[in-house]
């Protein structure tokens, strides 16, 4: 396969795979089968790009040309090429985790569900191999109209609300701000391409390049730097697989992604570096670390904890593309896929403990680790890559933040990733030792839902107070959080390829 | 020969059609024949400016007299984009027509009707064609009495006053004109407008040009609902029967639009008395205002159909802005928006009809559940509403594009913003819409299969206008080329 | 030439602003249908001063006279007439249907109406 078709092909795998995903509608398992072997099939095209891409080819694709000098066109260069490993690869192990999930809560809307998703990864897909800023922009618009119903999946009023934020949010941020700049750029420097190096150097003041500078970092709202962060948690009313694929991957690495390609390839590190304008932004991505983590210390809603500790760990990358050195931008780009493979971890297991329990609170999990082993196992996992600690992929990241930040002498800044780290533990920990050391809370009435085989037999019998009416979630939905903690593991040990595919962006 | 008299017939065939329509006295045999009409217009309007774009502007000197005494039919880039647009639409229309109007319409009164429409198409291609500034008030006046009677037909009793009102405007807006025209010719003796265009610098000074400058700019701002003159509109649109709002609005305020063009650009554009800053002053605040206030207005609306009037009337504002930059990028957005926002609102007005005539009332109430009973005309509404916001791949992104563009090239910010901030009060009303249709449940859910999906015969050109508002949101080079190619013409540097 | 040497210009614009001020003050729209008329023939008035000749007569070909009227102007606004004749018909139609409709012609008693739907 030329590279050429496999760029045009991970676009159209999902697409087509929508439109038999809503003509097999009426047959359940069909409809899962096409989800799956649709997935299957995009992350094998993807993977064909990747030795090209390794060895240093740029493979480009072009649609058509949308105005004058502004084609739609594909180029993949390595930190697409990373993000879209990371969400098509992901794509796979959530689509089984969905099926169990959708199907032991009896959601309905079922095939909307999967549609909505498989266009939401076609955009994403358009959004990592984009050659210039409008085909980016255009696919960033797609996912936040795709992902919408997928909020709102419930329907009800919280839902609606949640979608309305959301959207609100996200279209105000795009439309109002980041459009702007966009128009802007091309007006200044006549270009979008990415290009290495950016293309604003020489042609934009100091001053216009801050202004700019400003506009891309607030108009990519997806990336969920404070304040525009508000959309983030209330999309958490959408079923927990959006939440994990979409919210803790697609749609907030899209985000972070366009941070970094911005500032990659539009302005350039050494144009950031030069005017100065690069060091609020460091305070800025600094300050929504260590907010957000306060923040998801007072949430006991799991969900909302999850939440405000991924506003925080996109400010890590918001943080190395400010760094605007060498190791920052590499460790930011590196977190994009560490912090993804840990916090799906965590969501998957949410969602379980969801499935297995009903319970959506911190404070009512005591004691369920005992019943749970391997969702609070993996969960443990997850959390400890997302506080940084090795043998664990997110440690790595962080790791070189730290180097980031001291090529470019903010030790502040390396404080500030420790005490976030700090921060980390304290929030994500506590769930964990609740879970397994801490006695069921008797008062606390279980409502198993276990809607598989023998499970009228298990709510009956289920003693007051008792956690013996759960166990662990379906097998659908525990497979694919183990997966995914044994992934945070894996990222460890092979740090090396994904080091030597992300340094030509950046070399020292 | 034929060929040579293309531009006469293109106003004739419509005008026959019209009174052969009454004369058939049968809805069915009037429509079939204004159908005939209408795409014999729509082929003659693509041969015109097929014509144009290959050998420059055609002059055609009707019966024979030459200008400036005759009555000259001129058509250059613009107006042959304008009654490509126009022709168009009246295309797409009249196959949708049939179903609607029966159901709308007493059969009495469909052979009228149709009478009324091919008259309306006359008018607003003639408009368009013509090189005299009389001849225009007449074409003008042929299509205004048409569409106060298209109006009152409308079911609503309330369909009566607003046809009423709009009556009232119009022709305070056409004496306007003609006041206009009248005190052009007393200083210049011509009425032909290039002729004028010519005779006019010299004495561009006069306050009697001045005056006729204003009676031109209010008579025009009346027809094409400028704001603040904008008051006829919402009632017109919102009570009139659903083809003829679909027509209207794609039409009607789109050959405003280029009447303002004309003498703006075209008479006035060589008189150096009215120069750039005399439309910057008067246009973009007026511009600015139909946004902010028209798009606030239309979020509270509980009519849907008045609520896209409100957004038609917000939607001229953007036009107007890009006319008031006096650029070459300005009037390009102009131009593009003319006609993108001519398929867009077509597309719309059209796929509410659908549900009107399964629904009986467009009400937002009513609409709930809607995107699961009529999926394909939910469907095509919720496009036409991105297009409304101006998400890209569609018409309205590079519509927008194009403008931000004109205005960051003035260096005018606070255009740049207000035009950004009414794309996201457009997504607040269009939301408003899909909220209901898709994630309220029906109330009739459980009442059998009450609504089912519209007609073919209605649903194929709703999809038509929707189609060409994404198609020409991702294949510009059409669109965006010819609307350069008339925004340079316009400017006078050539075609 | 003093100012009231344009005196047929002067009743244009009064004969305007007569007009105008009918049709925005009355509520009756058989009286606003009578202010537009006022209105329009204010435009009728304009034309057919502009192309009078001091001094010319009815441009028909004769012996003995030089001067003619220019008859341009005064054909179109044989036209105008026509336009405002329908005009007027058409609003006066519509006035009948509204009197059938709401047993009404006066603005308030309508807009009263339409309230109270």
């Amino acid at each position: 396969m030329s590279p050429e078709a496999a760029i045009l092909l991970s676009l159209g795998i999902p697409l087509a795979g929508a439109a038999l995903i809503a003509l097999a509608g009426r047959r359940p398992n069909l409809r899962e089968g096409v989800t799956l072997a649709t997935a299957g099939l995009l992350f094998l095209t993807v993977i064909t790009l990747l030795p090209g891409v390794m060895d240093g080819a740029r493979p480009e694709a072009t649609l058509i040309e949308m105005l004058p000098g502004l084609p739609l066109r594909f180029e993949v260069e390595p930190l697409g090429m990373m993000f879209a490993l990371v969400a098509s690869g992901l794509w796979i192990v959530n689509s089984i985790y969905s099926i169990g999930y959708m199907r032991a809560n009896k959601e309905a809307h079922q095939t909307r569900f999967y549609v909505c998703f498989a266009i939401a990864l076609a955009s994403t897909m358009g959004i990592a191999f984009a050659g210039n800023m409008l085909t980016l922009f255009v696919f960033y618009e797609a996912l936040t109209l795709s992902t919408y119903p997928l909020v709102i999946h419930k329907g009800d009023a919280a839902a609606k609300q949640g979608g309305r934020t959301y959207l609100g949010i996200l279209l105000f941020t795009s439309i109002g701000l980041q459009l702007l700049a966009i128009i802007w750029t091309w007006q200044v420097a006549g270009t979008l391409d990415f290009t290495a190096g950016g293309i604003l150097a020489g042609k934009a003041s100091d001053l216009v390049v801050g202004v700019l500078l400003l506009l891309y970092i607030y108009g990519i709202g997806k990336a969920a730097l404070m304040p525009f962060h508000r959309w983030l948690p209330a999309a958490m009313v959408a079923p927990t697989p959006v939440s994990a694929l979409l919210h803790a991957v697609a749609v907030v690495k899209a985000g972070v992604f366009t941070v970094m390609k911005v500032v990659v390839y539009i302005f350039g590190i050494d144009l950031l570096a030069a005017s100065g304008q690069n060091l609020w932004l460091m305070y800025l991505a600094a300050a929504s670390i260590v907010i957000a983590s306060l923040v998801a210390l007072t949430k006991d809603n799991l969900k909302a904890r999850l939440a405000y500790s991924t506003v925080s760990q996109l400010g890590y990358v918001v943080l190395g593309a400010a760094l605007a050195t060498s190791a920052g931008v590499i460790g930011g780009s590196m977190q994009i896929a560490m912090h993804a493979m840990g916090k799906i971890t965590l969501f998957f297991c949410a969602g379980a403990i969801y499935t297995a329990t009903r319970k959506t609170e911190v404070s009512q999990m005591a004691g369920l680790g005992r019943v749970m082993p391997f969702t609070f196992g993996a969960f443990l996992i997850g959390a400890l890559s997302i506080i940084g600690l090795p043998p664990l992929g997110g440690s790595w990241s962080k790791w070189h933040l730290m180097l980031g930040a001291a090529d470019a002498d903010q030790l502040v800044l390396i404080a500030v990733l420790m005490i976030s780290s700090l921060l980390n533990v304290a929030y994500l920990i506590p769930i964990v030792a609740r879970g397994f050391f801490l006695p069921a809370a008797p008062a606390d009435e279980p409502r198993p839902v276990s809607a598989r085989a023998g499970a009228g037999a298990g709510a009956a019998a289920a003693p007051k107070g008792g956690l013996s009416g759960i166990r662990e979630a379906p097998w659908f939905c525990v497979v694919p959080l183990c997966l995914t903690a044994l992934g945070c593991l894996a990222l460890f040990f092979f740090a090396d390829p994904l080091y030597r595919l992300l340094e030509p962006i950046a070399p020292p | 020969m034929i060929a040579a008299h293309l531009p006469a017939l293109q106003v004739v065939v419509p005008l026959v059609a019209a009174p052969l329509c009454l004369l058939l006295r049968r809805g069915g045999l009037a429509w079939a024949l204004a159908l005939a009409a209408s795409w014999a217009a729509f082929a003659i309007a693509a041969l015109l400016l097929q014509q144009v774009l290959s050998t420059g502007p055609i002059s055609y000197q009707l019966g024979g007299w030459a200008p400036p005494w005759g009555i000259e039919y001129r058509i250059d880039v613009v107006n042959g984009f304008v009654l490509l647009i126009v022709a168009a639409i009246g295309a797409v229309v009249l196959p949708y027509a049939r179903v609607s109007v029966a159901h709308e319409l007493p059969e009495d009164q469909q052979a009228t009707f149709y009478t009324a429409l091919m008259l309306c198409l006359t008018g607003l291609l003639g408009v368009t064609i013509t090189g005299d500034a009389f001849n225009l008030f007449v074409f003008l006046e042929i299509s205004s009495l048409s569409s106060y009677v298209l109006i009152a037909l409308g079911r609503d009793r309330r369909a009566l006053t607003a046809a009423f009102q709009y009556l009232v405007m119009g022709t305070i807006g056409a004496t306007f004109i003609v006041i206009g025209v009248g005190l052009l010719y007393m200083v210049t003796g011509t009425l032909n407008m290039l002729d004028l265009a010519e005779r006019l610098p010299p004495m561009a000074e006069s306050r009697t040009v001045l005056a006729a400058f204003a009676f031109l700019t209010v008579g025009t701002g009346l027809k094409l609902a400028l704001f603040p003159l904008h008051f006829w509109l919402p009632n017109a649109y919102a009570y009139a029967p659903s083809v003829v709002t679909a027509f209207l609005a794609a039409t009607a305020t789109k050959v405003s639009i280029y009447m303002l063009l004309r003498f703006f650009f075209t008479v006035f554009g060589t008189a150096d008395s009215l120069d750039l800053a005399t439309l910057e002053n008067l246009l973009i605040p007026l511009g600015v205002a139909a946004i902010l206030v028209c798009s606030t207005v239309a979020i509270f609306q509980t009519d849907v159909k008045r609520m896209l009037a409100y957004s038609s009337v917000a939607q001229v504002g953007y036009m107007v802005l890009g006319i008031g930059f006096a650029s070459t990028a300005g009037l390009t957005a102009a131009i593009v928006h003319l006609f993108n926002h001519a398929m867009t609102k077509g597309g719309l007005f059209l796929a509410l009809g659908c549900m009107a005539l399964r629904l009986g009332s467009v009400q937002i109430e009513s609409l709930a559940g809607l995107g699961r009973r009529m999926p394909l005309t939910m469907f095509a509404f919720v496009l036409g509403g991105f297009s409304l916001i101006g998400v890209p791949l569609t018409a309205g992104f590079i519509s927008k594009w194009v403008l931000v563009q004109a205005a960051l090239e003035r260096g005018n910010w606070l255009v740049v913003a207000v035009i950004l901030v009414g794309s996201l009060l457009a997504a607040v009303y269009v939301w408003r819409v899909i909220e209901v249709a898709y994630f309220r449940p029906g109330a009739r859910d459980d009442a059998g299969e009450g609504i089912a999906e519209a007609p073919l015969s209605m649903l194929i050109p709703t999809w038509i206008l929707i189609g060409a508002s994404i198609y020409f949101g991702i294949h510009t080079s059409l669109t965006l080329g010819v609307a350069e190619r008339a925004a340079r013409f316009l400017l006078g540097g050539g075609a | 030439m003093d100012a009231l040497g344009l005196y047929n210009y002067w009743i244009v614009i009064v004969l305007m602003m007569t007009g105008f001020y009918v049709v925005v003050s009355r509520g009756n729209l058989v009286k606003k249908i009578v202010g537009l008329n006022i209105f329009q023939t204010s435009m009728f008035i304009l034309y057919i001063s502009m192309g009078k000749v001091a001094g010319g007569t009815a441009p028909i070909l004769a012996e003995g006279f030089e001067t003619y009227s220019n008859p341009l102007p005064h054909v179109l606004i044989l036209t105008a007439i026509v336009v405002g004749v329908a005009t007027t018909a058409l609003g006066l139609a519509l006035v009948v249907r509204i009197n059938e409709a709401y047993g009404t012609v006066e603005e308030d008693e309508i807009q009263l109406q339409d309230q109270e739907a």
